[in-house]
């Protein structure tokens, strides 16, 4: 298994998912249940990668949960992506100083 | 350049969470120069940290060609979208152009502009940001094995925290994605505990569920217009 394989098939994948359309779409997506998969998908996969791996982060799972509540409470709120993940990074660091 | 302006704002953003991301990369294995290329050309944040993932379980090659593509499934709707903005006029190389800078961010930014779109605005929000994506990454790889491990969890969790700010406020907006992240959360975690199944490849995992949960919400939820909220 090497890494140029691996990193090559990641590229030209991608590149092939943003190029398609372009080349092939003059209309919207006219199939209900693929644009509305596509739809889902964005938010159902992040969930899944997010959740419950953020508890693990530390070998204490309430450090993990503190910043996922707190990530979570601050996007409610509207706060950019930024701000949020500058707070749940330091709000971890300080908790494992504990 | 037009649009370079507003890509500012996003580029120091994406230099941070990259910089957790080259963490990943280099819990994978990568080299400092294999992770700026990778970030480079296909800046996107969850389907490289899915990808690095595939490596480091060291899956197939097949694993990742799946991943990737249900992972950054969602640019696919995106670059639908980025076509029904160019003026008719628009050549061919300068579509593909900014079909290459379909970001969450940049598609964003893009979409806001009043009227047609002008490719060379995308284009100008991407040469700069995508570098310091790809600066960040290689520099996670590089000082994540000089930082503590402290730090390096710290930061990690930043791209947690970048994955949390894109599903919430659908989420709140969309009884529909809120009912679909709820029920991806369980799934994740029966998952991540149940014999057999949590030991099976996380990248693995990860696509069987979006596959499965994203068709079952499209079948019980499907949205009305294919360009609704978009």
């Amino acid at each position: 298994m090497s890494n140029y394989i691996y990193i090559a098939i990641m590229l030209l994948t991608t590149v092939a998912i943003r190029e398609l359309p372009v080349l092939l779409l003059r209309k919207p997506l006219e199939n209900k249940f693929l644009s509305s998969f596509l739809y889902y998908v964005p938010y159902v996969t992040l969930t899944v990668m997010t959740f419950p791996a953020i508890l693990r982060v530390t070998d204490s799972l309430y450090v993990g949960a503190a910043a996922l509540l707190v990530g979570t409470a601050l996007a409610i709120k509207k706060v950019k992506m930024f701000p949020v993940a500058v707070c749940c990074s330091t709000l971890v660091f300080v908790l494992e100083l504990i | 350049m037009l649009g370079a302006k507003d890509g500012i704002p996003i580029g120091l953003g994406y230099l941070a969470v990259s910089f957790a991301l080259g963490i990943a990369a280099k819990n994978a294995g990568l080299t400092a120069l294999q992770g700026f290329v990778t970030s480079l050309i296909n800046a996107a944040s969850a389907g490289e940290y899915a990808g690095f993932r595939v490596i480091a379980d060291k899956s197939p090659y097949l694993i990742m060609f799946a991943v990737t593509l249900v992972v950054n499934a969602r640019y696919f709707l995106m670059s639908c979208s980025l076509t029904q903005k160019f003026s008719p006029d628009a050549k061919l190389p300068q579509r593909l152009a900014a079909g290459f800078c379909m970001t969450d961010e940049i598609f964003g930014i893009s979409m806001a502009q009043k009227g047609f779109l002008d490719y060379r605005y995308t284009v100008g929000a991407a040469v700069v940001a995508y570098p310091l994506w790809a600066v960040g990454t290689a520099l996670g790889i590089i000082a994540g094995s000089v930082l503590g491990d402290n730090l390096v969890t710290a930061l990690g969790v930043m791209l947690y925290a970048m994955f949390i700010c894109i599903v919430v406020p659908p989420a709140k907006e969309d009884k529909r994605v809120l009912a679909a992240v709820l029920v991806s959360m369980l799934l994740s975690l029966v998952c991540s505990l149940a014999p057999v199944v949590k030991d099976i490849a996380e990248g693995t995992r990860t696509l069987v569920l979006t596959v499965i949960i994203s068709a079952a919400a499209a079948l019980i939820f499907p949205r009305e217009e294919a360009t609704e909220n978009e």
